[in-house]
């Protein structure tokens, strides 16, 4: 009989690999509907633009990303999007508060209902904004709500630094001065986070190995 | 011929089927993964309070996307963003492939795009741009779990620092970012200011959890926090700009 695991990974890669067949199906029934396929150098140029560092950060993601939601929440969440700002967090957070570990199968099963919960919210949302967009867009576009939908970030990992640096601060202390020294340092780096995020954990792992060899952890 | 239009009952048709898709694999994982939880001892109470915290925690992240969708709109209609955004995509993404795409053709980015031959390529774009890392996934997940349980081995005090030196690594990089716009000025410490007050709000959440014993709000307590710290930004911006 096959494990749950083994089950999570059959299951994942029928639903992955349908979900690669219907994002390409998508742009090609809309060229075959229109009559309207595009010439090759546009999109190889568009491609060109942004596949050297959406490629690089997707793999980046995958490796980073991949051990934090266990097995179904990354089949789910990678075909979901929006990882770092939402499905990540939400994952934490919810293995978190059911104390259970994130290599452990109880993290697994928690880290899976929270993403699949996350998508679920997230495509209804959306789906009631875009048929109540009227009403809505004038609110969501008002210039009064404008700085909490840009502070949405600090607003998530203030709260969940305390969480987590409060109880490891002695592993944190080294990615969190070397980012902040980084930021200052470069600004411009803002829009590579998800590249950095990588460093931050080897450079975490790697102090997290020493203390964890001196005893001091 | 059909006559294009980028909010055409078509593309509407083909968004929806990908929408469709997506809440059914996930209404898929949840049953299997609830089913799996209940086998393992995990409390009926504990599954309801992580499916609520979890739909209150998405709120917000899920209000930015929808304003994602809008942006995009003004120059590719509702259906497309709105599928585009639901399956794999982030704005941060999508926006800089429709308008490097867009760019490379001469059409403007200000305008509705009215030639479909425009819409198709930056819809190939923003396809293709985005799709290697689920191929990793496909092929490469078990091996990537079978190389982790490598490196954390049999050690489980190590196993579970390293999950959580991945996960600081993480919040560092965030934590870092907040950095990036102080030497801008009092605005640029904004973001450090909301940041704090998310931090304050926390630690207030704590000592609520510890003195009162109110363990109810352990689930909940960072979806407060961040919707708190977000509301505070709005007189911490005006006071600030």
């Amino acid at each position: 009989m096959r494990s749950y695991k083994d089950s999570v990974h059959f299951y994942g890669r029928i639903w992955v690999a349908t979900a690669i067949f219907l994002m390409i199906m998508a742009p090609v029934a809309i060229c075959v509907y229109y009559d309207a396929w595009p010439e090759l150098k546009y999109v190889l140029t568009g491609l060109l633009g942004v596949a050297p560092i959406f490629w690089t950060t997707a793999i980046i993601e995958v490796l980073t990303y991949a051990p934090m939601l266990g097995t179904g929440g990354t089949y789910l969440g990678f075909i979901t999007g929006n990882l770092s700002s939402l499905k990540v967090p939400c994952a934490l957070n919810a293995m978190q508060a059911a104390k259970v570990e994130a290599s452990s199968e109880e993290g697994e099963v928690i880290s899976t209902i929270a993403v699949a919960t996350s998508a679920i919210v997230t495509t209804v949302i959306i789906a009631l904004g875009v048929l109540l967009l009227g009403y809505l867009q004038p609110l969501l576009e008002s210039e009064t709500l404008a700085p909490a939908f840009d502070n949405i970030l600090p607003a998530l990992f203030g709260a969940l630094a305390v969480v987590y640096v409060s109880k490891n601060w002695k592993i944190a202390i080294t990615p969190l001065v070397f980012m902040i020294v980084l930021f200052l340092a470069v600004p411009s780096l803002a829009s590579a986070v998800g590249v950095l995020v990588p460093v931050g954990a080897l450079i975490a792992i790697g102090a997290s190995r020493i203390l964890y060899k001196k005893g001091l952890v | 011929m059909p006559t294009f239009d980028v909010n055409s009952g078509f593309l509407y048709g083909v968004t929806t089927v990908i929408i469709l898709f997506v809440i059914a694999q996930s209404v898929f994982f949840l049953v299997r993964a609830t089913r799996r939880a209940k086998q393992l001892g995990i409390t009926g109470a504990t599954i309801r309070s992580t499916i609520l915290s979890s739909a209150i925690f998405t709120v917000a992240p899920a209000i930015a996307i929808l304003m994602g969708v809008i942006t995009l709109s003004k120059m590719l209609g509702l259906p497309w963003p709105w599928l585009r955004l639901s399956i794999l995509g982030a704005l941060t993404y999508e926006l800089p492939a429709a308008t490097t795409t867009a760019a490379a053709m001469g059409v403007s980015t200000s305008t509705t795009i009215t030639d479909p031959h425009a819409f198709t390529a930056i819809a190939w774009v923003m396809t293709l741009g985005i799709i290697p890392g689920i191929f990793l996934i496909l092929f490469g997940l078990k091996k990537l779990e079978g190389g982790l349980h490598n490196i954390t081995g049999k050690d489980q005090k190590w196993g579970k620092l390293f999950m959580d030196s991945m996960f600081l690594g993480m919040i560092s990089a965030f934590l870092g970012l907040i950095f990036a716009d102080v030497r801008e000025g009092l605005p640029g410490y904004i973001p450090l200011v909301v940041a704090l007050i998310s931090a304050l709000l926390m630690c207030l959440c704590g000592l609520i959890i510890k003195v009162f014993k109110a363990k109810w709000l352990e689930q909940y307590a960072l979806p407060l926090c961040m919707l708190g710290a977000m509301a505070a930004s709005i007189p911490v911006t005006a006071l600030m700009k």
